[in-house]
């Protein structure tokens, strides 16, 4: 297993693991989404670190898999995948390349957080409907389809979407 | 006592409240009375589910005995659990379950903020994780308040009826011990007069915007921290624990 790794390069490893989708959302990935923190070699073994989004995000488990099986593809099957919790996710780290390609597909993508946080104890925020662009929007529920979307309609084109909340 | 006991004694606290919480708001499932309270509640509880497991882990760590969080979750009993007795209670009607969820939730933010201040590296990072979640719980919480409070005569009665018959369970929240007086001393764990005094501001402000009354029963309902719960803890458990208990090695 030794030489295998060592062809590899940090670089080489994160931009493999940038084909790995999430698994709700396939238009991003793990990398866009700021869940893979480091890439570490040492003494035979591969440490994939990375920060969970949600505590109780059931895709988490969902990554790791789909994580050790593209590793596997090339070779490396020594692997431990190491949580960790600070500094805590946010969605601050989603890229701003990232957030075009939720809106593109239909998902208004977050907020920068001190926005939202203010928002959150006091007015409604408005958002723009990501398919025709209106801010004549309304919140349906705080909690959509996942526990990190929220549910919206837009008065205008009727449709409803999600927003990925800020967090 | 030794401070690694205090501590994995203080984690169990904290992770079973969540876990049996997270189990009650589980129970929603399939019968909420609106879609988007039913996915809201689930979402919720696995929130809650996810500080617990998150939490028990560290506690079985802490503990060094080899246990895991499914271990603490699954294959204990009553007497072992600590979460308060607040957390146990049926969910009854919606309003009920709103009523302790707000009660709980306004706790959940007043103590994970402190938390968050923690000289224990670990806790404090589940803490800045868990109270940016526990910040949505409550604002969804407090709107129902709102909502069912300042409502139709219904279900400004319901409300009322929950806020009255949980009262008494709020009280032990804020009970510290020798666990408490240990821990405070390492800056692990915060003094939680503060958290109560932020508390019953937050829920005298929130009840009386709702229309309702704050409830005046004075009797304290305690035990949790001995592991002396209500007769629901039991049922609960049987529930939660079986599939474990029945294939106790299985794995998918």
């Amino acid at each position: 297993m030794d030489f295998i790794m060592t062809t590899y390069s940090k670089d080489q490893i994160f931009n493999l693991l940038s084909e790995i989708p999430d698994p709700e959302i396939p238009v991003i990935n793990i990398i866009d989404l700021g869940i893979l923190r480091d890439v570490k070699f040492e003494n035979n073994l591969c440490t994939i670190v990375i920060t969970p989004t949600y505590t109780g995000c059931p895709a988490m488990k969902v990554i790791e898999d789909d994580i050790r099986c593209k590793l596997k593809e090339i070779g490396i099957e020594n692997i431990k995948v190491e949580l960790v919790f600070s500094p805590a996710w946010t969605t601050d780290w989603i890229s701003e390349e990232a957030k075009e390609k939720l809106r593109a597909y239909g998902i208004a993508p977050p907020d920068h957080s001190t926005v939202d946080k203010k928002v959150l104890l006091g007015k409604a925020r408005e958002l723009k409907c990501p398919l025709c662009g209106s801010i004549h929007t309304e919140m349906i529920s705080q909690f959509g389809s996942t526990a990190c979307k929220a549910l919206y309609r837009c008065l205008d084109c009727k449709e409803p979407f999600d927003y990925f909340k800020c967090l | 006592m030794n401070i690694q006991e205090a501590k994995f004694e203080y984690l169990l606290r904290l992770g079973d409240s969540s876990l049996i919480i997270g189990h009650r708001l589980s129970e929603w499932c399939g019968h909420g009375p609106i879609l988007e309270e039913d996915i809201a509640l689930i979402n919720i509880a696995l929130d809650f589910v996810g500080n617990a497991t998150s939490i028990l882990a560290y506690a079985g760590q802490t503990e060094g005995n080899g246990r895991d969080e499914d271990a603490l979750a699954y294959l204990r009993s009553e007497r072992e659990f600590r979460n308060l007795l607040i957390t146990e209670q049926p969910n009854g009607d919606y309003a009920n379950t709103i009523a302790r969820q707000f009660l709980f939730d306004t706790y959940m933010f007043f103590l994970y903020e402190e938390l968050k201040n923690s000289k224990d590296e670990t806790l404090a990072a589940i803490a800045v994780k868990s109270h940016k979640e526990i910040t949505y719980h409550l604002r969804h919480t407090t709107e129902w308040m709102y909502r069912l409070g300042d409502g139709t005569a219904e279900s400004h009665e319901r409300l009322q009826n929950g806020l009255n018959d949980l009262w008494m369970f709020t009280p032990e929240m804020f009970d510290m011990d020798e666990v408490d007086a240990l821990l405070i001393k390492e800056g692990i764990v915060p003094d939680l007069n503060k958290v109560k005094a932020s508390w019953e501001k937050r829920v005298k402000e929130v009840i009386a915007e709702a229309t309702l009354k704050l409830p005046e029963t004075t009797f304290k309902q305690k035990g949790s921290r001995e592991g002396k719960h209500s007769e629901h803890l039991g049922f609960l458990l049987a529930e939660m624990q079986y599939v474990h208990r029945s294939f106790p090695d299985s794995k998918w």
